[in-house]
């Protein structure tokens, strides 16, 4: 990983974020905020056990949702023996019983996908994902089919007293288990197979030429991934009480690619980032408008465009200029761009909600934008949102260019004097 | 006897639909080393378009202006998105387009909503093409193969007969040179790009009809598509016009036969054939059927 | 004499291609050996073929006496041979340490562990350190290999090269684009790693080769045309003709006289 604060630095940086784990509840209080956290914290696994193919290992999977889906499966098929008292696990250890079966189909799948490398992996992942999806519907004795297989996380023995029902006590064995996982992924990138992930993402032919096989490589980082993407599968499985070929679903492979790509992907703490805005955006965007999915896909278009290393990157590029005391020079220009920002962003809000109410069989075209209620039937708003938006992508190309003169003008300068 | 005549003759009209789409994805991946996974997105945009088109004024319009429109767009994007990626290398190429997958949809649920739109095949092509010992060939499949084989050979004919097409081979291995001789290569490569995605329009012109148009349906195809580049092996058209023809097929037989193995109806297992094809491909032979590059 | 490298009337064709055309070839064990030749002799393609990048048409390579035709990279790198590349090819976004610890990581047995915290293997470091002072880059120890000089990053591609201690050791063109300087720099290095190592070199500088090369084998159009010690090379007619032969002939075309 390219950031590598100091020693003490990282201790107090995990001890910060356990902290944190700890706090969050009390923090952001209340039910629905804790239905967030909870999911975000298996979000954070399920993102960073995706970017140890991605981000480490320059592997691009449009299928990693097969290694969750299927530790799901397994967790719940689990929790249903405990419930009948054919087999006591408690429910704690559950994510590992996830994280064995994910471990075990990273080994089946893997052997045949880590054949190839690149675009063609890709594909394959894919096709695998697919596959797995489809054979999910086929066989509801095993799968249950569309609806899936419910189950009750009340069961077996109570551990240590707690019966994880309450969704605090949810919470906190997810926070656990993040938390785990998180310090068990991170250990890995320092590890000689960790290393030389990097290596073979980085020059696969050099890797091989300095006596390593890239495909066997390739293939430990995937059954390793494939072990903490099934445990967060099995967290799943405990909070939501229900697995069905939605877990498997290529739209879940897809959000876990979004999310950690949004975050930053050459950063071991991006997708961490990237799971947190994930989760808030699916979950708070989709309560106020029916067009969330059309913004999340937009926004990561133009990140992947505009800023490819994700929020992290963006992030840790201000921190240097930071350091060096002279972030007060950007502020004004970042500000300024961000307006502009914001006015073609409302622009395009009116125009989408506006398209999206009109093709709406049934519903009234009257619809309230920004507190603001108007007809989508009549012209002038189309020109009102119009206008918005061209002005602000006008206003944005001027001081977009600004303030990109003055960062360049400040590397230049700050260069200059780390070479002095 | 009859039967297997009948469902062959939908294999192949379906596989050369799927070596329509096929043969695009590939051209532009050799040319480009862009792989567009938004490809079948081009595709329902074509059948979309044509929808539109030809209800306001008719059909056979529609089969040339559709495809025009969804290279437009097609253009737009190489030169607005995927243009300013090139430089952060083929995984953000891939995403672009995956985000781009997702956008077009997006877009399509906002404009035309969620359910299938009636985009129907037009009266005059509406019928028997032949009678088969009984059974009726549609008319509307044998133009689909017609429309198919006559694009591609079309294709064939602009790649290695015309000046742009030699220019498009030459910029294919190397840009640099071509462009030192004064061709204009990031605008071959607009064009070639746009080309690729009207090619997948037209088949979504014709296949959206006599199929489903609705906003699945990218979803639907494009999983097949990339089965079938991977098992002809990337980059080689021979090779995806053999696994196109093989796999559909493959689809028709399977949904149409009444066997079953160890309970299961095969027609039950049909979704999940190509994959498994893939997935043996991948174990006796990684390169695929006649690979040539690499991903 | 043990020998280290044997090619066995080894072929290589791309297609209808004909490259390397029946050669055969014996480097002895712990000798400095040079491959010299016109422009598309072939000699990038001899190294690739040793080092496992391409697959032979026909014939047989052996690794000290032990076949070695058509394996893997890392399966003949295991075994003792180790490369450069004439295009630099490190690994651009890790430092200058962490690229010498990459070479040296599977010599150490570590193999795919992921187990062991590689900051805290002594061997491993120790290893890497002592290469890198070698290369003298113990000072750009944190740089990212992407932002070195050309020169430095032609070192830092020989250190990645030697550092897990392959026993035979393949330069390609190590000294291209090189100042006088920076070459001069470079045969010292040269020389004092491949002590007691068996040395295989691609080069055109012949002031490098005269003085490092024990023997030295000349490839015309994918033959050898001969092979033998730097004074026998310089008197044989045959290579002063291929080398020169088209040179001389337009000369003393051009000024009406015979050769």
């Amino acid at each position: 990983m390219k950031y590598e604060p100091l020693n003490l630095g990282r201790w107090i940086l995990w001890s910060a974020t356990a902290l944190l784990f700890v706090a969050a509840p009390h923090i952001f209080q209340g039910g629905f905020a804790l239905t967030m956290l909870t999911q975000m914290g298996t979000l954070i696994i399920f993102a960073l056990s995706y970017n140890m193919l991605l981000g480490q290992g320059g592997m691009l999977s449009f299928g990693h949702a097969v290694y969750s889906g299927l530790g799901a499966y397994a967790t719940v098929h689990a929790l249903n023996f405990i419930g009948k008292g054919q087999i006591y696990i408690p429910v704690p250890l559950l994510p590992l019983v996830g994280g064995l079966a994910g471990l075990a189909f990273g080994v089946l799948f893997g052997y045949v996908t880590t054949r190839r490398a690149g675009t063609t992996f890709a594909l394959i992942s894919l096709g695998i994902g697919e596959m797995v999806f489809a054979c999910v519907l086929m066989f509801p004795g095993f799968f249950g089919g569309e609806a899936g297989i419910s189950t009750n996380r009340v069961v077996g023995t109570p551990f240590l007293g707690l019966t994880f029902g309450p969704a605090i006590q949810v919470y906190y064995l997810v926070a656990l288990w993040c938390f785990l996982g998180m310090a068990a992924m991170f250990a890995l990138t320092q590890t000689p197979l960790g290393r030389m992930a990097n290596a073979v993402r980085d020059n696969p032919e050099r890797a091989e030429f300095v006596g390593y096989s890239t495909q066997h490589v390739r293939f430990l980082q995937l059954v390793l991934a494939s072990f903490f993407a099934g445990a967060s599968g099995a967290l799943s499985c405990i909070n939501f009480e229900i697995v069905s070929a939605e877990n498997v679903s290529p739209i879940r492979s897809g959000g876990v690619l979004l999310a950690t790509f949004i975050g930053g992907m050459p950063f071991f703490f991006g997708p961490v980032i990237g799971a947190i805005v994930f989760i808030f955006f699916v979950v708070a965007l989709s309560g106020f408008t029916k067009a969330w999915l059309l913004y999340l896909g937009l926004f990561f278009v133009l990140m992947v465009v505009y800023a490819p290393g994700g929020i992290a990157a963006l992030i840790l590029m201000q921190l240097q200029v930071i350091r060096a005391g002279r972030w007060r020079e950007l502020a004004p220009a970042y500000a300024l761009a961000l307006l502009a920002a914001l006015l073609a962003l409302a622009g395009v809000i009116g125009l989408v909600e506006m398209v999206y109410r009109l093709s709406e069989q049934g519903a009234s075209t009257v619809l309230q934008v920004f507190g603001l209620s108007f007809d989508a039937r009549s012209a002038p708003p189309w020109f009102v949102f119009t206008a918005v938006l061209a002005a602000g992508l006008a206003a944005l190309r001027v001081t977009a260019r600004q303030a990109d003169e003055r960062w360049g003008a400040i590397q230049l300068e700050l260069q200059a004097k780390a070479a002095a | 006897m009859e039967f297997f005549l009948v469902q062959s003759l939908n294999g192949i009209s379906y596989g050369l639909l799927l070596f329509m789409l096929s043969s695009g994805l590939t051209l532009v991946f050799s040319l480009m080393g862009v792989l567009n996974f938004a490809h079948a997105s081009f595709y329902m945009l074509g059948a979309y378009f044509a929808f539109q088109v030809s209800a306001k004024i008719g059909f056979w319009p529609a089969l040339v202006v559709a495809p025009l429109l969804v290279g437009a767009v097609g253009m737009l994007v190489e030169r607005w998105g995927l243009r300013p990626v090139h430089k952060h290398g083929h995984v953000a190429e891939l995403l672009f387009t995956f985000g781009l997958a997702y956008l077009i949809e997006e877009a399509v649920h906002l404009i035309w909503g969620r359910s299938a739109v009636e985009y129907r095949v037009p009266a005059e092509l509406d019928g028997p093409l032949f009678q088969i010992m009984g059974s009726q060939y549609p008319i509307y499949r044998g133009f689909m193969m017609l429309v198919s084989v006559a694009m591609l050979v079309m294709i064939w004919l602009a790649l290695t007969r015309t000046r742009i097409g030699l220019v498009i081979q030459a910029a294919l291995t190397h840009p640099q040179t071509v462009e030192a001789l004064g061709h204009n290569v990031p605008r071959v490569f607009m064009l070639v790009f746009g080309g690729g995605c009207a090619l997948a329009g037209l088949a979504g012109v014709i296949g959206g009809n006599a199929f489903v148009t609705e906003p699945g349906m990218a979803a639907a195809v494009g999983p097949i598509i990339f089965v079938i580049v991977v098992v002809g092996g990337m980059g080689s058209l021979a090779g995806a016009f053999i696994a196109s023809l093989l796999i559909g097929c493959m689809q028709t037989f399977a949904v149409s036969l009444d066997w079953s193995l160890g309970g299961i109806k095969i027609s039950q297992v049909a979704p999940v054939l190509p994959y498994l094809l893939m997935v043996l491909l991948l174990i006796f032979r990684p390169k695929g059927l006649m690979g040539t590059r690499e991903g | 004499m043990k020998s280290a490298i044997q090619l066995q009337d080894v072929h290589k064709s791309f297609g209808t291609t004909k490259i390397i055309l029946g050669v055969s070839l014996q480097i002895r064990a712990g000798e400095r050996h040079a491959i010299i030749g016109p422009n598309g002799a072939g000699k990038s393609t001899l190294f690739n073929l040793i080092s496992g990048r391409y697959e032979v048409s026909a014939g047989r390579i052996l690794l000290h006496d032990a076949d070695i035709t058509n394996l893997r990279p890392f399966e003949i790198n295991r075994k003792g041979l180790s490369r450069s590349f004439q295009v630099t090819n490190i690994f651009h976004n890790m430092s200058v340490y962490e690229n010498l610890r990459c070479g040296v990581l599977w010599s150490t047995g570590y193999r795919y562990s992921f187990w062991h915290r590689v900051g805290g293997l002594q061997d491993v470091r120790r290893r890497a350190e002592e290469v890198m002072e070698r290369i003298g880059l113990a000072r750009r120890r944190h740089t990212p290999a992407g932002t070195l000089t050309y020169a430095e990053q032609r070192a830092l591609e020989i250190g990645v090269t030697i550092a897990g201690g392959a026993s035979v050791v393949l330069l390609d063109e190590p000294t291209a684009g090189m100042s006088r300087t920076e070459t001069a720099q470079a045969v010292e290095l040269i020389r004092s790693v491949t002590e007691g190592r068996t040395l295989v070199m691609v080069e055109h500088d012949m002031g490098v080769i005269f003085n490092l090369a024990d023997r030295i084998s000349v490839l015309v159009y994918g033959e050898v045309l001969a092979t033998g010690t730097p004074e026998e090379i310089r008197a044989n007619p045959a290579v002063q003709e291929a080398y020169l032969g088209a040179l001389h002939r337009k000369a003393s075309h051009a000024d009406g006289s015979h050769a």
